[in-house]
């Protein structure tokens, strides 16, 4: 299964990384082969297989609403680029979702 | 000319008050407080942390689904909703997709002429809510106190067809939410927010609200952080679209906000595909397994709500629009209530106190509801009866109604018989005049009597 490069333009804006046409082309090569990699699990009859999404087998795992301290504003922006009067700063953005 | 008929959608927030927040154990008291002082590696969406599930909100989005008619799924999951944005820090969000905790309930609304209409409820499901975001000139400041933070969705059918619905259901989303106690629901706050989906179909003379095949495009009102200016932007919405549709052009699926210096909505973004935040179920969350006896218990232990306290009052013989007054919220309700009692135990009239708090507005002064009924009573049966009193307040208004004390004497005068029957009327003037100085307390028969041995004196 060969991914179009629309396909692979799409795949790299969701995941916010840009790319050069060159990884394009790469991208869609070898991405197209993961696919296929993964396709050989279609080959498996699970028609009665409950799809599992935890494999702890637990449930119900849930706490009390109670609180605990925070990190101080000092260690919550410790690794940040840049800060700003306690806020982390990031280039403009608009107002949106 | 084609009928045409809005079709409307709405998707509501609401942040719960839980003491910490959905996911880690900061503080969900976040309000006002300094920039970035509520957070962990969780909310922050710092590598390796692992969030844990808050019961407290769980059951506070049970106890909105259940007063939403509701039916609770049995097993629900969390998904990731995967979308990059500087409000995010994990990348995703921990929401809910296609195991949400409650579907298909139903809340009746009113338009505003007080018609009443079923709106579906899609789902009310948890999430989280994200960091907030402000922008100086070019550069964007984050504060992550809010990141994480309990947040309930709550999805309608597009059942409204007008703003006076749209309005009526918040205000009802609102009072439920505070009646059940699970959040402050102050939308200048942010506690509570609405998104709206718009669309104007052709009416084709069906009649308002029956089964039609809906648009084939729906725009968004998104990121409209003021009720009022939702308001005004799904009426311009309606307007625009219906000029468009008359001209022939053709509207597509899109986000649009609201420019409330121009006073008209303008476009965000076309519309990105749902399948577009990669959905998948959150693989650091066991799924929940809710018994039925838990939703029992949830159930009994739902506090009565606004429309059944109504009801009883009605039932009590308290007009519609006084007892639907009566419990606008649960404190008045309360107020009311024991008012109520108060008075029931004293043989005092139950409607007419009700009547008496709720357009005296006497809840608002902060009289307490026993005082209440006793300053009720002394108005309604507390009669002034003393005969020096009366006296006193019979010459007062001799004195300050010639007029009408004229009219006695030469009525008495004309008539010049010994039962000396004197104008009817004119007496009537003068104890009115007495009722109005002790607002109705004087006793009105013995005042007759009184003022008829004074002016035949
Ligand atoms: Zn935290």
């Amino acid at each position: 299964m060969k991914l179009t490069e629309e396909q692979v333009k799409h795949v790299a804006k969701l995941a916010n990384l840009p790319l050069t046409s060159e990884e394009e082309e790469k991208y869609s090569e070898q991405l197209s082969k993961i696919l296929d990699y993964i396709e050989q699990l279609n080959s498996v009859d699970t028609k009665d297989v409950e799809p599992t999404f935890n494999v702890s087998g637990q449930s119900n795992v849930m706490s009390e609403d109670t609180t605990v301290p925070s990190l101080s504003q000092e260690d919550a922006l410790l690794n940040a680029s840049k800060k700003e009067k306690g806020f982390f700063v990031t280039k403009g953005v608009f107002e949106e979702e | 000319m084609t009928q045409y008929e809005p079709v409307i959608g709405l998707e509501v927030h609401v942040e719960l008050n839980t003491k910490s927040k959905m996911f880690c154990r900061c503080s969900a008291d976040y309000f006002g407080k300094e920039p970035n002082t509520h957070t962990c590696p969780v909310c922050l969406g710092l590598p390796g942390a692992l969030p844990y599930i808050n019961e407290e909100a769980i059951n506070k989005c049970l106890q909105i689904g259940l007063a939403l008619n509701c039916s609770i799924s049995e097993k629900s999951l969390f998904e990731r909703k995967n979308y990059f944005y500087p409000d995010l820090p994990k990348g995703y969000q921990i929401s809910q997709y296609r195991w949400p905790l409650c579907i298909n309930g139903h809340i009746e609304v009113e338009d505003e002429n007080g018609n009443a209409l079923m709106i579906r409820i899609n789902r009310a499901h948890q999430e989280e809510d994200t960091g907030k975001l402000t922008h100086i000139g070019r550069e964007t400041l984050i504060d992550f106190n809010r990141s994480g933070i309990p947040l309930v969705e709550i999805v309608t059918e597009p059942d409204f067809h007008s703003t006076a619905q749209v309005k009526d259901y918040a205000k009802k989303l609102q009072q439920l939410f505070r009646y059940l106690g699970v959040s402050n629901a102050d939308m200048e706050r942010g506690d509570m927010r609405l998104e709206a989906n718009v669309s104007v179909g052709k009416s084709n003379g069906h009649p308002k609200g029956v089964a039609r095949s809906l648009p084939n495009y729906r725009v968004e009102l998104k990121n409209i952080n003021s009720f009022r200016f939702m308001v005004a932007a799904i009426e311009y919405e309606i307007k625009r679209q219906i000029i468009a549709l008359e001209r022939g052009e053709k509207l597509t699926q899109e986000t649009r906000g609201w420019d409330e210096d121009k006073k008209c909505t303008y476009l965000q973004r076309s519309k990105e595909e749902a399948h577009d935040y990669r959905y998948f179920p959150e693989p650091d969350l066991p799924e929940l397994i809710l018994s039925k006896e838990k939703i029992q218990k949830l159930k009994d232990s739902l506090p009565k709500l606004p429309v059944e306290r109504a009801q009883q009052l009605i039932e009590m013989g308290i007009p519609k629009n006084i007892a639907f007054a009566s419990v606008v919220t649960v404190q008045r309700a309360d107020y009311i209530q024991r008012a109520i009692e108060y008075s029931k135990a004293r043989g005092v009239d139950m409607v007419g106190i009700v009547n008496y708090i709720i357009n005296r507005n006497i809840y608002a002064r902060g009289v307490p509801p026993e005082q209440a009924v006793s300053d009720y009573q002394t108005q309604t049966t507390n009669i002034i009866s003393d005969q020096g009193e009366l006296e006193k307040l019979a010459k007062q208004a001799i004195k300050e109604n010639p007029r009408a004390v004229e009219d006695y004497k030469q009525s008495l005068l004309s008539s010049g018989d010994e039962s000396k029957a004197g104008n009817p009327n004119a007496i009537q003037v003068l104890i009115g005049a007495m009722m109005k100085k002790t607002s109705g307390k004087a006793d009105a028969s013995k005042l007759q009597g009184i003022l008829k041995l004074l002016l035949e004196k």
